[in-house]
């Protein structure tokens, strides 16, 4: 496992409001090597979710250089990093972002959908294996509207495993969850990554940073720690220890 | 991506919302329903008009005596006496491009037999005339070469005729009956043609030789018209110069004179007809077309609303994968099909509507497939033309924003 799927060099971000220049990203290096689960942290405004934008390639960086699977991203017109995304990236995001009146199954299939590579068969089994993978067998035909906000964030993972990426980008994924449902989604996170997949998780709260093998801390656009975890705890351990809640 | 799977998308998105996709396909459904209903409606006049002209004859030619009348200065024609027999008899044994011939000279009376009587008209012909006309004879026959040159007392009576002095169904050849005051023998009965689309009832006639109506009841020298016909409908231009060089000749036209006859053709006729009803449908298409355009302003206009309650979706899509031209394609497409949609409803409305006026009002109605084509055609470019903005809008959203909007 010493594969590098993501390689910043020196990534600043500048944006222009008015006649000010807003730095949301002062030259970020750093290495994530393939099944690392990675924690960013920071206070708000710190550049997090302008740095997970750079790293889903929604966003060019004004300069440095960044490597996906060892393709330079800077480089890249709009309909190749729209390819790129589709092929090697996986979002979840705070607020699930399920289409509305949709099935888990086509939510799910969405990314598929412009992959022309994928027959209507194959398009329906690869979904059903990743609604499987999160737990949701049996809700397939569930509309987005028909589930809990736990499930919804499920159908979500679902959605961003199913085109198999090389990294799995969540921001603020539990932010919309209570203790239980985040506990639960964690669950899940560690078993994707027990799976071997690479997942880079943005969050405020420094409880989750306890649960992956890597913290890295931003403030004012600048990495100022990015350790290692020692001791990774086990999630299911803590779900199973929450006290239940009374009916 | 493919287009089966954009058409997929696009066809979940428009069943999300049925009755608001439904309220925008009104106006294009409105639209071509009028277009379709009113083509018929004026194809259907045109063509009925255009059969009753090509029945009379459609290398029929007619020559009328004086100048072409322009203008307010308009002579009696009775009063024009330069036809005359002369002429008649030169175009139908020198012109090579015509074949019948017969000169006209009517009269009206009241024909009388025994205690019934009738208004009606006594047309002089050649029995040529019939055949110009498409006159068929039922009973009996038509006046001979012979009735002609001794100017017989002799007639072909229609069978409106027929049918008011004979109404205990007597058979009416070889009975006689009097024209004012002048006894005609009966040797023929006509078929019955009906009224034509003028309204003019077609049986309520008698065709006597011309020279009889000459000598016993105008007492006159010269012709009402000549009607002949063109050996084919592509020769009717021949026939007319033909004809007119004969008469310029016979009457001593000097070079640059005014004619001092009229020669028309059928043809004239029937475009002379047909126009009023061209423009009417040409009129209503246009108002029809209005419409259309305003559907199309509909279709844009929701789209746009689309657009901005979608860009949620949009910065999804493309989140996790969908290029511009996607996002383009997909909301072309709905925009599309909304369009061919409500072509496709306003056709069938248009149809039923057409056919609802022809047991209604008895109109003649005529649906050309060609009317359906092009409706099909107008709702794919209004689709794709008032699609194209809003879809355009859509797929240059930048993800990040439309991931954020609320
Ligand atoms: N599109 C933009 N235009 C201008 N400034 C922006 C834009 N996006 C982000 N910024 C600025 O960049 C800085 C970093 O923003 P970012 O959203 O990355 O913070 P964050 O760490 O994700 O914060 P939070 O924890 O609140 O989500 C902020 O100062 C923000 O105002
Ligand atoms: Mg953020």
């Amino acid at each position: 496992m010493d594969k590098e799927v993501i390689k910043l060099e020196d990534i600043k971000r500048d944006f222009k409001v008015g006649s000010e220049v807003v730095h949301a990203l002062r030259g970020v290096s750093f290495s994530i090597m393939e099944g690392e689960f990675v924690t960013i942290m920071g206070s708000s405004g710190s550049g997090k979710s302008t740095l997970l934008n750079t790293l889903g390639c929604l966003d060019t960086p004004t300069s440095g250089e960044y490597y996906l699977d060892g393709v330079a991203v800077r480089t890249m017109n709009k309909d190749q990093r729209a390819t790129l995304r589709n092929r090697k990236i996986g979002f979840v995001f705070q607020n699930y972002n399920l289409l509305a009146k949709t099935t888990a199954i086509e939510n799910v299939e969405l990314p598929l959908l412009y992959n022309p590579k994928y027959s209507k068969k194959e398009r329906y089994d690869m979904s059903v294996e990743a609604l499987k993978a999160v737990g949701l067998g049996d809700r397939l035909e569930h509309k987005s509207n028909q589930m809990s906000g736990g499930q919804m964030q499920r159908v979500a993972i679902a959605r961003a495993l199913v085109n198999n990426p090389a990294v799995i980008l969540a921001d603020e994924a539990t932010g919309n969850l209570d203790t239980r449902t985040s506990f639960e989604v964690l669950v899940l996170f560690q078993k994707l990554h027990s799976e071997g997949r690479t997942i880079i998780f943005v969050t405020h709260n420094p409880e989750i940073a306890m649960y992956s093998t890597r913290t890295i801390t931003l403030k004012d656009g600048r990495v100022i720690s990015d350790e290692y975890n020692g001791k990774v705890l086990d999630a299911a351990e803590a779900l199973a220890a929450l006290p239940v809640e009374k009916e | 991506m493919n287009f089966a799977n954009l058409f997929r998308i696009a066809l979940k998105a428009l069943s999300n919302n049925k009755f608001r996709g439904f309220l925008t396909m009104l106006g294009i459904i409105i639209g071509v329903g009028s277009v379709i209903t009113m083509l018929a409606i004026g194809q259907g006049s045109k063509k009925s008009i255009q059969a009753e002209i090509s029945e009379m004859g459609s290398n029929m030619i007619m020559v009328s005596p004086g100048a072409e009348r322009r203008g307010g200065v308009r002579m009696s024609r009775d009063d024009v006496q330069t036809l005359k027999v002369k002429d008649f008899e030169d175009i139908r044994d020198n012109c090579k491009y015509v074949t019948l011939a017969s000169p006209t000279v009517n009269a009206s009376g009241q024909a009388v037999y025994g205690a019934n009587n009738t208004p009606t008209s006594v047309y002089g012909v050649t029995q040529d005339y019939l055949d110009i006309r498409g006159y068929k004879v039922k009973d009996g026959d038509v006046f001979s070469d012979q009735d002609i040159h001794t100017s017989a007392k002799v007639c072909v009576v229609g069978q409106t005729v027929v049918d008011v002095l004979f109404p205990n169904g007597e058979e009416p050849v070889g009975k006689v009956i009097r024209f004012g005051s002048i006894p005609f023998r009966i040797v023929g009965v006509l078929e019955s043609k009906g009224t034509n689309t003028m309204g003019q009832d077609q049986d309520d006639l008698m065709f006597v030789p011309y020279t009889t109506v000459m000598k016993r009841i105008q007492a006159v020298t010269y012709l009402q018209g000549i009607t002949c016909s063109a050996i084919s409908e592509e020769y009717t231009d021949q026939a007319i110069e033909e004809i007119g060089e004969i008469l310029r000749e016979n009457h001593k036209l000097k070079e640059g004179a005014e004619d001092d006859f009229n020669i028309r053709s059928q043809q004239e006729l029937s475009s002379m007809m047909t126009s009023t009803s061209d423009m009417m449908s040409t009129l209503l298409a246009a108002v029809a077309a209005i419409s259309l355009i305003v559907g199309g302003i509909g279709i844009m206009n929701i789209m746009y609303v689309s657009v901005t309650e979608r860009t949620k979706e949009i910065g999804l899509r493309m989140s996790i994968g969908a290029k511009g031209r996607d996002i383009l394609s997909q909301f072309l497409i709905e925009a599309t099909l909304l369009s061919v949609a409500g072509g496709v409803i306003g056709v069938i409305l248009g149809i039923v509507a057409a056919y609802v006026v022809k047991v209604l009002l008895s109109y003649p109605i005529s649906i050309s497939t060609g009317s359906i084509i092009l409706s099909f055609v107008v709702c794919t470019v209004i689709g794709i033309f008032f699609g194209w903005y809003p879809a355009r809008k859509a797929s240059n959203l930048d993800p990040i924003e439309a991931l954020r909007y609320e």
